[in-house]
C-alpha cells in the first residue's frame, strides 16, 4: 500500500475549477490552512507512528537482549564469581585464550556437533516424507496435522523423562526389545555413542513433527497443474516428489536447515534431563554434554559467571559464522535457480 | 449433512487443541507450585505471615509443626514456598542473597553449600545464637560449628542430620549365608570399611543371581567419606582433596569394590537406580535415616519388613539441612523466634517421627518419639538408638566451599567409570581432571 495521504489529496488550488467568486477567497484560504495543518499532522504521524508501533519489541530487545548480551561480554573480560557478582576483576582476554586448550570446552564443540548432525539429518528427511505423506487425501487429515504438534507441546522435562525409562539399562523397553531381537544390551547412558543416539532421538521426536508442517504448509502452495502437467508426462509420485516438490521447497529447507542448526547448537534440556543426576556434566565421561550444557556448568554449578560469559560470547560468534555461510549459500543458491 | 461433518471434524480439532493445551496447563501449573507467592507482612485481619523457602521435602508442614505454631502464636501465619530440588533451589538463593533482595523470612540451606553461604553471605544472614531460647548446647557440636563463621557468627539452625548406618535386606543376607541380625551384622564390619567390602565378597561368592552386594559406587565412596575428619579441605581452608590420604584410599577402596563386581553400576537417584530398589537387586546401602524414606518411595510393597539397620564400620554424617533468617526479610524478628522455636528438640523429634529426619539436637535422642521410632521398610526394628550412636559417633568434619562439586565429581566422573571397565588410576584421572577444571584451579 504505497498511498499517501497527504499527496493524495485533491489539490486545493489551480485545479479544474476555475472562476471562482472572489467572496469565497476568505473561506478558501482558511480552508487551504485547515488542510495544511491537518497535513502536517498527518506527516508527522505518518512519520512516527509506525516507530511508536514497533517500539514495545525494540524496548524489550534492549533490556532483556542487548543489554544482556553486552553485559555479558563485558563480564567475559573479567574474573566473576556467582557468589559475589559485583566484584569484577579485569582479565582480559585470558577467558577466551583458555578456551582454546580447555579439553572440556572442544570435547562439549565436538558432542554439539556430533549430537546435532544425527538429530537434524534424521529430523528433516523424516519431516519431508512424514508431509509428503500428509500432502494427500487423507481422512481426518486435521487432526493428524494437529497431532504432528503434540511433541513439540509436550515439555521436554516430562517427555526427557519417559525417554530416560525407555533407554534404561537394566529395566528399559527399548534394551528389552533388543533382547528380543537377540541384540545385546546397550548402556544407553554411560557409553558414548548411544548416550548421543539417545539424546538425539529425543530431539527428533519432539522436532520432526513442527518441520513437517512447515514443510506442509509449502507444498501446499505449490501449485497443482505443475503435478499434472508432470502426470501428463508421465512421471510418477516418486518423480513428481523429486522433480517438482523438492525444487520448489528449497527455500523452505533451507529456513528449516538454519531453524534446526541454531537449535541445535543450543541444544541443552535434553542432554540435561537424560541424566538429572550427573546433570551438566553430561555423563560420566562427559560424553554427551553440550556447549549449552558446559556453559551452564561453568556458570551455575561451578559459579565461575566468567568463564561462562566467554563460552557464551563465543557460541554467539559461532552462529554468526553458520548465519553468514547459510547467507552466502542461500545467495548461491538462488543465482544457479 | 455436509454441515454436520464440518461440525464433527470442528470437533475433533478443538478437541485435541484442548487436550494439548490441558497438558500445557498442566505443565505450567507444575512449574508454578515451586514458586507460589511469597509475599509476607500483614494482612487484612492483622496477622503477621513469615514466609519460609524451603527445597524437597522437608515436613514440617506434614508433622503438623506449622499448625501447632500458629495455634500457639495467634498472630501468626506461615506460608511455605517449596522447590523440589536444592540444584534448582540453591542458585536461586545465591542470587537473591548476593543481590540483597527477593529473600523470604527464613530460607532453608542445605549441608552441601553451608560452608560457601558461611563463608560469602554471612553479612546479609542474621546471627542466630543470640536469638532467645537459642543455646549452643541444644545442638550436636559439630552441626553448631558448620553455620558459625570465623568471627563467631551463628547463620543458620540445624534441622536435621544425617547419621549414617548400613541398610541390608536380611532375605538376601541370608540366602548368602551371611548373619541377618543387625548386631551381629554390624560385628563383621565394625572399625573399617574395607571389612565392609570383605562381607561384599563374601556375599558375592554365594549371592543370589542376578544380585549385587551395594547399590551404586557413588553411594559407597560417599559413605566412606563421611566418616574422614578432613577430606577435602584442612581446617585452615586450603583444598587438600588431591593429596589428602583418606580420599585416595577411600577412591581406592570403591574402585577395588567396584573392579571386583560388587556394586552396581548405577549413579543414586536416577530413575534406574530407583528400578534397582524395585526389583530388589542390591543387598546393602548406605543408610542415613532419609534414605529409608527413599527406599520406600521405590520399593514394592513385598519388600516391607525385608530390610534391616546395622551400624557402619565408622561413624559418619549425610546430609541435612540449615534454616537461616536473611536481614532483609520483612519480619525478621518473628521469624528468628520461629525457627528458634521450629528446631528446638522437641520439635526436631516430632519431625523424625513422621518424615524420618534425624534430629541434630542430642537432647531428643532420648525422647519416646525417637527411641521407639519404627519404620516400614525394617519392621518392627527400633532405629532411633542406632542413628543416635551413629550421629555421636560422626566427626566434626571440615567442610568447605567446594564440597558439593568435589564429591560429585569423584564419584559421578570418577569411581563410576571403574565400573564401566577403566582402570582405577584412569578413574582418578578423569576425576581430578573434572574437579580442577569447575574449581578453576
Amino acid at each position: 500500500m504505497t498511498t499517501r495521504h497527504d499527496t493524495a489529496a485533491p489539490p486545493t488550488e489551480g485545479g479544474a475549477a476555475p472562476g471562482r467568486p472572489p467572496g469565497d477567497a476568505v473561506a478558501a484560504q482558511k480552508e487551504r490552512r485547515r488542510r495544511e495543518r491537518l497535513s502536517r499532522r498527518w506527516q508527522r504521524d505518518l512519520r512516527w507512528s509506525p516507530y511508536a508501533f514497533v517500539s514495545p519489541f525494540f524496548l524489550l530487545f534492549i533490556a532483556f537482549g542487548l543489554f544482556p548480551l553486552i553485559y555479558t561480554g563485558w563480564a567475559s573480560l573479567h574474573q566473576v564469581e556467582l557468589t559475589a557478582p559485583t566484584d569484577m576483576n579485569w582479565v582480559g582476554m585470558r577467558n577466551y585464550t583458555r578456551l582454546f586448550d580447555d579439553d572440556f570446552f572442544w570435547n562439549a564443540a565436538k558432542n554439539t556437533l556430533t549430537i546435532g548432525i544425527i538429530s537434524t539429518v534424521p529430523q528433516l528427511l523424516m519431516a519431508m516424507g512424514i508431509a509428503h505423506i500428509l500432502n494427500y487425501k487423507l481422512r481426518a487429515s486435521t487432526f493428524f496435522r494437529v497431532a504432528m504438534l503434540a511433541p513439540y507441546a509436550t515439555s521436554i522435562a516430562a517427555a526427557s523423562l519417559v525417554f530416560v525409562l525407555l533407554f534404561g539399562r537394566d529395566y528399559g523397553m527399548i534394551n528389552w526389545a533388543l533382547d528380543f531381537a537377540g541384540i545385546d544390551p546397550l548402556d544407553w547412558q554411560n557409553d558414548k555413542w548411544p548416550s548421543q543416539i539417545a539424546v538425539s532421538t529425543i530431539i527428533v521426536w519432539r522436532w520432526t513433527g513442527y518441520n513437517a508442517l512447515i514443510y506442509l504448509a509449502a507444498m501446499q502452495a505449490i501449485p497443482h497443474d505443475l503435478y499434472e502437467s508432470a502426470a501428463l508426462d508421465g512421471a510418477n509420485r516418486w518423480q513428481q516428489f523429486i522433480h517438482v516438490t523438492l525444487p520448489s521447497l528449497r527455500p523452505t529447507i533451507l529456513f528449516t536447515v538454519v531453524v534446526s542448526t541454531i537449535g541445535a547448537s543450543q541444544v541443552f534440556g535434553e542432554p540435561l534431563l537424560f541424566d538429572a543426576n550427573k546433570g551438566t556434566s553430561g555423563g560420566a565421561e562427559h560424553q554427551f554434554q553440550t556447549l549449552g550444557l558446559y556453559l551452564y556448568e561453568q556458570g551455575w554449578v561451578a559459579q565461575h559467571l566468567g568463564r561462562a560469559s566467554a563460552i557464551a560470547w563465543t557460541m554467539f560468534l559461532i552462529l554468526i559464522v553458520i548465519g553468514i555461510v547459510n547467507y552466502v549459500l542461500s545467495r548461491r543458491l538462488r543465482a544457479s535457480s | 449433512m455436509r454441515a454436520r461433518i464440518r461440525t464433527a471434524r470442528k470437533a475433533m480439532v478443538v478437541a485435541a487443541v484442548a487436550s494439548l493445551g490441558a497438558g500445557l496447563l498442566a505443565g505450567c501449573a507444575d512449574d508454578g507450585g515451586d514458586d507460589s507467592s511469597g509475599s509476607s507482612s500483614g494482612d487484612s485481619s492483622g496477622k503477621t505471615t513469615i514466609s519460609v523457602g524451603l527445597f524437597g521435602t522437608m515436613g514440617f508442614k506434614e508433622a503438623g509443626l506449622y499448625d501447632e505454631y500458629e495455634k500457639l502464636n495467634p498472630k501468626i501465619k506461615i506460608e511455605q514456598n517449596v522447590v523440589e530440588r536444592n540444584e534448582n533451589y540453591y542458585p536461586a538463593l545465591l542470587n537473591h542473597l548476593t543481590t540483597n533482595s527477593g529473600l523470604l523470612d527464613v530460607q532453608a540451606v542445605e549441608v552441601a553449600n553451608i560452608a560457601e553461604v558461611t563463608a560469602t553471605q554471612a553479612g546479609k544472614l542474621e546471627d542466630m545464637s543470640k536469638v532467645s531460647g537459642v543455646s549452643k548446647s541444644n545442638w550436636l557440636d559439630w552441626k553448631w560449628q558448620q553455620a558459625t563463621t570465623k568471627d563467631g557468627k551463628t547463620i543458620g539452625l540445624g534441622t536435621d542430620v544425617g547419621p549414617m548406618a548400613i541398610c541390608y535386606r536380611t532375605d538376601l543376607f541370608k540366602e548368602a549365608g551371611l548373619p541377618t541380625d543387625p548386631a551381629e551384622v554390624g560385628k563383621l564390619w565394625a572399625g573399617d570399611w574395607a571389612k565392609l567390602v570383605d562381607v561384599g565378597e563374601r556375599y558375592k561368592s554365594k549371592a543370589p543371581k542376578g544380585t549385587f552386594f551395594m547399590d551404586s559406587p557413588g553411594g559407597l565412596i560417599n559413605a566412606i567419606l563421611g566418616s574422614e575428619k578432613e577430606k577435602f579441605y584442612d581446617s585452615s581452608g586450603k583444598i587438600i582433596y588431591k593429596t589428602n590420604p583418606a580420599v585416595k584410599a577411600a577412591f581406592d577402596l570403591t574402585s577395588e569394590a567396584a573392579e571386583k563386581g560388587l556394586v552396581q553400576s548405577q549413579t543414586q537417584f536416577q530413575p534406574s537406580w530407583n528400578s534397582t530398589i524395585a526389583n530388589n537387586k542390591f543387598a546393602a546401602i548406605a543408610c542415613p535415616p532419609w534414605m529409608l524414606g527413599t527406599i520406600k518411595g521405590n520399593a514394592k510393597p513385598d519388600a516391607a519388613g525385608k530390610w534391616a539397620v546395622a551400624e557402619a564400620p565408622k561413624g559418619g554424617n549425610w546430609g541435612g539441612t540449615f534454616l537461616t533468617v536473611p536481614k532483609s526479610g520483612k519480619n525478621v524478628k518473628e521469624a528468628q523466634k520461629f525457627v528458634a522455636w521450629l528446631t528446638a528438640p522437641e520439635q526436631q523429634a516430632k519431625l523424625f517421627k513422621v518424615q524420618a529426619s534425624f534430629p541434630s539436637a542430642p537432647s531428643s535422642y532420648t525422647m519416646p518419639e525417637v527411641t521407639g521410632a519404627t519404620n516400614d521398610m525394617t519392621g518392627k526394628q527400633e532405629i532411633g538408638p542406632i542413628f543416635a550412636e551413629a550421629a555421636k559417633a560422626a566427626p566434626v568434619q571440615v567442610i568447605g566451599p567446594k564440597d558439593q562439586i568435589i564429591m560429585q565429581g569423584l564419584s559421578d566422573n570418577g569411581v563410576i567409570l571403574v565400573t564401566k571397565g577403566k582402570s582405577a588410576k584412569e578413574a582418578w584421572e578423569s576425576a581430578v581432571k573434572s574437579i580442577d577444571n569447575k574449581l578453576d584451579q
